[in-house]
This record gives C-alpha cells, structure tokens and sequence, in this order.
C-alpha cells in the first residue's frame, strides 16, 4: 500500500460549481480505481507566483490517497493532462514521514495551526471565567431580591 | 574606583566569535518538508528566489537535498517563482 498525493491548479474563471465538480470528478475517479481517498485538501484561490495560461490565479486542491496499485498515477496523469480546466498538476508518492505530518496537520499540530491553537487555549481558558461569573450573577440577583 | 577585577578585557571577547551554524532539521526532528508551504522554504533561498548553498543555511546534505526538491516542487505549482528579484 502506497501514500500518494495530487496537487492541482484548477482554472479560477470557471465558476464555483465547476471547480468543485471538477475536484469531485476526481475524487469519483480514484474511488472508483480502488484507492483509499485520506483527505481533500481545498487550499483554495491562490495567487501564482508567476503566471500560467495567462492566468494570475488559481485554485488549488491537493488529494491525499492510498493505492495498492501503482498503475493509477499515469492513468490519473493522463486524465489531468487532458483536462483543460487543470492548469497544473503534481503528483508524488508519499514516505512514511510524509504521512505523519500530513496527519499532523491536519491535527492542527504544524505550523500556523498550532498558533491558531494557542489563540484557542486562552479562548479556552477564558471560556470557563465567562461562565463562573453568570454563576454568582443568579446569586447577587437573588440577593438583591431578598433584599427587595 | 574599578578595582583590577572588572576590568578584564578591553574589548568583547566574544566580539569575533562566529555562531555555529547547525540543521536544523536535524536539531528540531523536521522529518518532512512541505512544498505546499512556500513561507517556510522562502528562507532556503536568496531575494531572486535561487537557492542558497548549504555553506549558509548550515543544512546537512540529506536534508538540503529535501529542501531542494520541495523547492522545485513549489515552483512547478507556482507557488514560488522561478525567477524574480527583491523576493523577501
């Protein structure tokens, strides 16, 4: 069993139900070769570095799948290449370490993830503080009452 | 009045020390590295987007070798240039 992963451009004038039926087209495509499909990944509208069939933007998309069969990449290649609405494709097979930290990411555990988590723990954090304090309010409510 | 114990030198003794250089793949335990992710592999490379030899990064040859591949990875995707100036 083989980790590989699909990155493609796909063209930003087509409109948004295009670019997502042309990334389910896919998806579709390698279910249907019997791989394993680990995640999608829609890194959404983008802009290149340089351009690519005049085209200073795009949508990226990046599918991670398992494959017994190996014979799937040229056939998947095949059908990138002759499909116009990708502007550009990459595909490689992934190691072991590659793996991890594609799961770690999608974890939360790399990168800017993480720092998104440290805004969370203090969220957290600051969450039950909120909560203790409508606690006593009842209390002081009460209290005022009583003292009506 | 500085008694002989404070003054000790004239000038910073650690004024011409280099830091060492080390990788930091190895340092941290990066086993993988990302070409999806172009902020990351944008210090591996000189303002016109070449790479930068390991004589600076003080990458060990196993992993300059992956950070070059993730780099030419990222530039077929166009999301690093080939060619540019005043990158960074």
């Amino acid at each position: 069993m083989n980790n590989y992963e699909v990155t493609f451009i796909v063209d930003p004038v087509l409109s948004g139900d295009e670019i997502k039926s042309t990334a389910q087209a896919y998806e579709e495509m390698l279910k249907d070769e019997g791989a394993q499909l680990v995640y999608t990944d829609e890194m959404g509208l983008k802009q290149l570095a340089y351009p690519i069939n005049k085209r200073s933007s795009g949508v990226y998309y990046s599918l991670e799948f398992k494959s017994e069969n190996h014979a799937i990449i040229p056939r998947l290649e095949l059908a990138l290449r002759r499909d116009e609405r990708v502007m550009r494709f990459l595909s490689i097979k992934l190691d072991k370490y590659g793996v991890k930290y594609n799961e770690d990411k999608r974890n939360g555990l790399i990168g800017k993830k993480r720092s998104s988590d440290k805004k969370a723990k203090p969220a957290a954090a600051a969450k039950p503080a909120p909560a203790a304090k409508p606690a006593p309010a009842p209390v002081a409510t009460q209290a005022a009452s009583e003292e009506e | 009045m500085a008694s002989r114990d404070d003054i000790k030198f004239l000038s910073n003794p650690n004024l011409g020390q280099q830091k060492k250089k080390y990788c930091r793949f190895r340092r941290f335990g990066i086993k993988h590295i990302d070409y999806k992710d172009p902020d990351f592999l944008l210090q591996f490379v000189n303002p016109q987007g070449k790479l930068l030899p390991r004589r600076i990064t003080g990458n060990s040859l196993k992993y300059q070798k992956k950070v070059a591949v993730a780099v030419k990875r990222a530039r077929h995707l166009a999301l690093m240039p080939y060619v540019t100036d005043l990158l960074k």
